[in-house]
């Protein structure tokens, strides 16, 4: 085992075996710290580790490596996320530092939602690296000790990293093999996004576990409450990747409005109760965005109440 | 889709054309290596971009890996992905970016299924684009360049499964 492997929180969360959550936090569109902290607190009680978002759906918020920091110096163990669309190499490689500096050692390392999808679409998209680089760079650094180029750093960074999973996409026999591929460019743990389809999830898991992958990378699960159909048609017509079964979007829809958000927990718990029966799962990442306290309340229900890990 | 287009659906017969052309010019390293890279460049240049051009809608990365992905150019993916496809693919295997348009990794992996030369290639690691030998023949650059400045650590590596030291 390498020294600069970094033991957190989180990561001692996953090796002791025991079911795991983490959950989304949204960094908010301010500059005041405690608006930060406020969007980690209901979810914060709940999670071993909190995943601070880079402009997801490319959409501007405040720095993901802020807002990360703010929230590790209050006590949470901490998912810096990083995605390749707003940086080059040079960047990224200067940001992998400043986190490991600042403490922040779980990096899940994204390909990035495309500029089209957000708030800017005018913007220039850099992908200079993949995330399979971005993978590999964070592991170079860590392990040799290099920058890409070749110049030696002085002191090592600390890592603990993480890749993204989609199941639910085409070319799904491609998808377990890709999870290989993040394996071997230094992914050691996987969250995945949003699981409305378990069919689709458990054929994925099947392969995967065939592959070995289990034993070498902890996979947890995307999850979250729906608050209604219309909830649903903007997650698959808006955010890219989703996919919500039909099924899902009628039962919402049948739903009468003011029992719809205790539908949404209860197709969120009855998921995570199936999720947590497939053999290679070590837990699940909650997903629940303007909907913590719905997502806080499914977690209760279902007795993944990790409270153990605060402060 | 033009005809030249429509030989990508044919991936197994490219692969072996692809592999003849790089014999070929291996074969003829020395004499580039005579007249130099630069003139060799030159030479190589254009017919590279017209032929590859043709067929692959090649955008002259100067890096050609379109042999270990399917033979399908990876710099079509509007993220010019060289390890894809990205989680943003759409239903029924479209691209995040352009509803219209077929998701440039989900042709390249079911092509690259039915290649027996340089199919697995798809499984490797792909290094980040170099993007200094834009607009220079893919050809010379593997001739002349070796691992270009990337630290030792960046070797494409083979198998699927790699265990960590």
């Amino acid at each position: 085992m390498n020294e600069n492997r970094m033991n957190g929180r989180f990561e001692s969360a996953l090796r002791s075996g025991r079911f795991v959550v983490t959950a989304e936090v949204t960094p908010p569109d301010s500059a005041d710290p405690e608006d930060v902290l406020k969007a980690g607190t209901i979810l914060g009680k709940y999670a071993d580790a909190l995943n601070v978002t880079d402009g997801s759906g490319a959409n501007c918020h405040i720095s993901s490596l802020a807002a990360c920091t703010i929230l590790s110096n209050a006590g949470y163990d901490v998912i810096f996320q990083m995605s390749c669309r707003d940086r080059n190499r040079i960047a990224m490689q200067a940001e992998l530092l400043g986190a490991s500096a600042l403490g922040l050692h779980n990096v899940l390392c994204l390909t990035g939602d495309d500029v089209t999808a957000g708030d800017h679409p005018q913007a220039r998209r850099v992908f200079d690296f993949d995330s399979i680089q971005l993978l590999q760079t964070a592991r170079i650094m860590r392990d040799e000790g290099i920058f890409l180029s070749g110049r030696k750093l002085s002191a090592k960074p600390k890592f603990f990293l993480g890749g993204a999973d989609n199941p639910f996409v085409e070319p799904f026999d491609f998808r377990p093999l890709r999870l290989a591929k993040k394996i071997q460019a230094g992914a050691e743990f996987f969250q995945s996004q949003y699981c409305f389809d378990v069919e689709r999830l458990k054929s994925h898991m099947q392969k995967v576990c065939d592959l070995g992958l289990p034993e070498k990378a902890f996979i947890l699960i995307g999850v979250g409450p729906l608050r209604s159909e219309k909830t649903a048609k903007f997650l698959r017509t808006k955010v890219p990747g989703v996919m919500v079964p039909d099924a899902v979007v009628e039962r919402m829809r049948k739903t009468l409005s003011e029992k719809k958000r205790e539908e949404g927990k209860k197709i969120c718990i009855e998921i995570i109760q199936q999720v947590m029966e497939i053999k290679g799962v070590a837990g699940i990442h909650m997903m629940a965005y303007k909907q913590e306290e719905a997502g806080a309340e499914v977690l209760e229900e279902v007795g993944l109440n990790n409270k153990e890990m605060m402060r | 889709m033009s005809l030249l287009k429509r030989l990508r659906d044919y991936p197994h017969i490219l692969e072996v054309a692809y592999q003849f052309t790089e014999r070929v010019v291996q074969r003829l390293h020395p004499l580039f290596k005579r007249i130099g890279y630069v003139q060799a460049d030159a030479l190589l240049r254009i017919p590279e971009k017209i032929g590859k051009g043709a067929v692959f809608n090649c955008q002259m990365c100067g890096q050609c890996t379109l042999h270990f992905t399917g033979m399908t150019c990876p710099m079509g993916c509007p993220k010019n992905l060289r390890n894809g496809p990205c989680g943003g693919v759409r239903l029924g295997g479209f691209c995040e970016l352009d509803a219209m348009m077929k998701c440039v990794w989900v042709e390249a992996f079911e092509r690259s299924q039915k290649m027996k030369v340089y199919g697995d290639g798809i499984f490797e690691i792909r290094p980040p684009l170099n993007h200094r030998l834009a607009d220079s023949s893919a050809f010379i650059n593997i001739l002349s360049l070796q691992n270009d400045g990337m630290p030792n650590v960046w070797q494409t590596q083979t198998g699927i499964v790699h265990e960590r030291k």
